[in-house]
């Protein structure tokens, strides 16, 4: 119990947030879209971490969310650099356009 | 000197080596000398021991070269045993040896390949006296192997003509098929006594039950079959004439072929001990006498003449063995190999003189032009016809008195056999040397007499021919039968004869008689009346045609024999081959590509495609660790 809201909530939102997340990663075209879906997913799991840290009073789960907040903006540095540079090579940001490799 | 016994191969084997890695850098006269003194060198060492052991009570010696087989159980050490039976067919391989590698030198003189008949003919020699002088029945069958390779080195030397490679190939085969019986014969008395060593089998002979001792017997005259050219694995002797006389002479006459009858006298003990064996030994040899003769008749090749009258008296031989005369058949062995040399290398003179030709029905009134050939051959005619008092009749007369003992019908056999070959070979004697020339003006002015090196050779077995009836002279002569006095202490169970010495006389004037007549009847068909033969095959009737064509017997193999195997391994290339076998390993790689082409579609560039593979992996993975909770 935290703040009168059961655990069993924020279990909840995070896994839909998550889920949410994880479709759109599949679904999606546009890369930034794609990108924005997967810090969607990061920050479920933080959601998740928090939560459990305040449950048990134990602060390394918060400390762990601080980990992954300075991974996912270095990552999101790199994602939109690589993005630079698709869109500079074929002038678009679909994903389905990139085929170079098949077969 | 008969600690020195290793000597005797040894010199042959350093012949072989130094003309077979020097041969064509040395002339050829050394080349010839080097072969021929090797020979020579084992001879001198075989006399020795053979006196030294005529001198000694010890008629057993086993001499220890070196340690072959040492592992656990399994002794086979590589022996020599020197005894009577092993020193005659010493001084028999060295002395004819010796004599005939002197002939080559004259006979193969222009031939290319000179340094490598001797390497060949020398590592014969040494193949051969292995097999002699081996102490067990391993060494022995080393040597067995060794003298077929070198018999289908030397038929096939003349390379480059396809035929005589047949010829050799189905001599090598033929006997193969021989030596399977052969070494399931060894691995059976290994079983069965535990040891394959001459000196500890046969004295331990009577420990094994009578129908294993009878198999043993059977399965080593398989390979007796094979090897000395018995019906039915006879086919390959008359074919392998393809190979230079003296060979012919050395291997198929007096040497290889009998290594069948010395491992048979070897062995004797069981067939002692086996009236199955024994009389199957008999029977197989009369039957093969006849056959053989019969087909000597029509011959018109000279060597094939010489060839089928081969296989007949080998036939004797075995005759001898079936009906337990051991000594006789080593004796008979022994003129064998004076006067059937004899006749070959005077073939070879003759062959030499008429410029290659070999068909009798281009020869004739040759004795005025060949005169030692011609005189030589006629001892030799007349041994082999069994005349007094040459070699031929002591030894033959010895072989048929026993088998009348035994059978009467197999004496009747036997004498029939020897009446034809007493006609077939006065027969050629007469075709190739009397009446007028019937060959081409070319070849009459080729005509001239062969050189020292061949004709002294001739000479000395010609002496040896006449001469070889004192071996083994009538005991009812009341005189010493040397050879079979000889062997005493070889045969471990001996018979003895019961026959009357009215009998043995009348045999011996029935045979004599025989021949004589036969040889008169012989001198009016082809001298008086002129009889020639046929010149084509159709000018024969029917039953004459039968047996000119050798009873078809090729032909039989061919369809019963060699056709279905052919179709057989047709089939196994058609199908099971090509289809099945190939069809495995092509499968294995048809697999791959067929997975390789339905996997690539996970590689399609799509980028989409790879995560939602990565969400779907990941979601996989969890659901299992669940699952497997």
């Amino acid at each position: 119990m935290i703040n009168g809201i059961s655990i069993n909530m924020y279990l909840l939102l995070s896994t839909v947030i998550f889920i949410i997340g994880a479709i759109g990663v599949m679904a999606r075209r546009n890369t930034i879209i794609l990108f924005m879906c997967i810090e969607l997913m990061l920050n479920a799991v933080n959601l998740l971490l928090v939560a459990f840290s305040t449950l048990h009073n134990d602060s390394s789960g918060q400390v762990f969310v601080f980990f992954i907040m300075a991974v996912a903006a270095a990552e999101v540095a790199v994602g939109l650099a690589i993005l630079t540079m698709i869109y500079r090579n074929i002038k678009s940001i679909d994903t389905d356009l990139l085929g170079n490799l098949k077969n | 000197m008969i600690k020195l016994v290793a000597l005797i191969p040894l010199f042959p084997l350093i012949g072989f080596i130094i003309n077979g890695f020097f041969g064509k850098k040395i002339s050829k006269g050394l080349s010839g000398t080097i072969a021929s003194l090797s020979i020579l060198a084992s001879f001198v060492v075989s006399v020795l021991v053979f006196m030294e052991l005529q001198h000694s009570a010890q008629k057993e010696n086993v001499v220890n070269v070196f340690s072959w087989f040492n592992s656990g159980t399994l002794k086979i050490p590589f022996e020599f045993l020197v005894d009577p039976l092993s020193t005659v067919f010493l001084l028999i391989i060295t002395g004819i040896g010796f004599l005939i590698h002197v002939y080559s030198v004259g006979y193969m003189h222009d031939d290319e390949g000179f340094s490598r008949f001797f390497t060949y003919l020398n590592l014969f020699v040494f193949f051969m006296l292995l097999l002699v002088l081996g102490n067990n029945y391993l060494i022995t069958f080393v040597g067995w192997e060794g003298v077929g390779l070198c018999s289908y080195l030397l038929i096939g030397f003349w390379f480059k003509n396809t035929a005589y490679n047949d010829a050799a190939k189905k001599a090598f085969i033929m006997n193969r098929i021989g030596d399977l019986g052969f070494l399931l014969g060894i691995i059976l008395i290994f079983v069965t006594y535990g040891t394959i060593s001459y000196t500890e089998v046969f004295s331990n002979a009577s420990n094994a039950g009578s129908s294993t001792i009878t198999a043993i017997a059977l399965l080593l005259f398989i390979g007796a079959m094979g090897k000395s050219a018995q019906l039915p694995l006879y086919t390959w002797l008359p074919d392998a004439m393809a190979g230079p006389t003296p060979v012919s002479a050395l291997i198929h006459a007096a040497t290889m072929v009998t290594a069948g009858i010395f491992m048979v006298v070897r062995s004797n003990v069981f067939y002692s001990m086996s009236a199955v064996a024994s009389e199957t030994v008999a029977v197989v040899g009369v039957i093969t006498a006849l056959f053989a003769a019969t087909i000597g008749v029509f011959q018109t090749d000279i060597k094939k003449i010489l060839a089928y009258s081969t296989v007949s008296q080998l036939g004797l031989m075995f005759l001898a063995l079936g009906v337990g005369a051991y000594s006789s058949a080593v004796f008979h062995v022994t003129t064998h190999a004076f006067f059937k040399a004899l006749l070959f290398l005077g073939a070879g003179s003759v062959i030499h003189a008429m410029g290659g030709e070999q068909d009798i029905r281009k020869m004739g009134g040759l004795k005025g032009k060949i005169k030692i050939t011609y005189v030589t051959m006629l001892i030799g005619t007349i041994a082999i016809s069994g005349i007094f008092p040459f070699s031929g009749f002591f030894s033959k007369d010895e072989i048929l008195a026993h088998t009348y003992e035994h059978s009467p019908l197999l004496w009747m056999l036997g004498m029939f056999a020897s009446m034809l070959t007493a006609f077939y070979m006065f027969r050629l004697l007469f075709l190739t040397f009397f009446g007028k020339f019937r060959g081409t003006h070319e070849q009459e002015h080729h005509l001239h007499e062969s050189p020292a090196s061949m004709t002294v050779p001739l000479i000395v077995l010609a002496i040896l021919s006449v001469a070889g009836g004192l071996l083994g002279l009538p005991e009812f002569w009341h005189m010493p039968n040397w050879m079979h006095h000889n062997l005493e202490s070889v045969i471990k169970r001996p018979v003895y004869s019961t026959l009357s010495h009215e009998t043995e006389w009348t045999l011996m004037a029935l045979a004599f008689t025989g021949a004589l007549a036969v040889i008169y009847f012989t001198y009016l068909m082809f001298m008086k009346y002129r009889v020639q033969p046929a010149e084509k095959e159709e000018q024969l009737r029917p039953w004459q045609r039968l047996i000119y064509n050798k009873y078809y017997v090729d032909e039989l193999y061919d369809a019963v024999i060699r056709r279905p195997i052919d179709g057989i391994s047709r089939f196994f290339y058609k199908f099971v081959d090509t289809q099945f076998i190939d069809g495995i390993v092509n499968g294995v790689g048809a697999t791959v590509r067929v997975i390789g082409t339905s996997v690539r579609y996970l590689q399609n560039g799509n980028i989409g495609f790879y995560l939602m593979s990565m969400v779907l992996g990941v979601v996989f993975i969890v659901l299992l660790t669940f699952l497997i909770k």
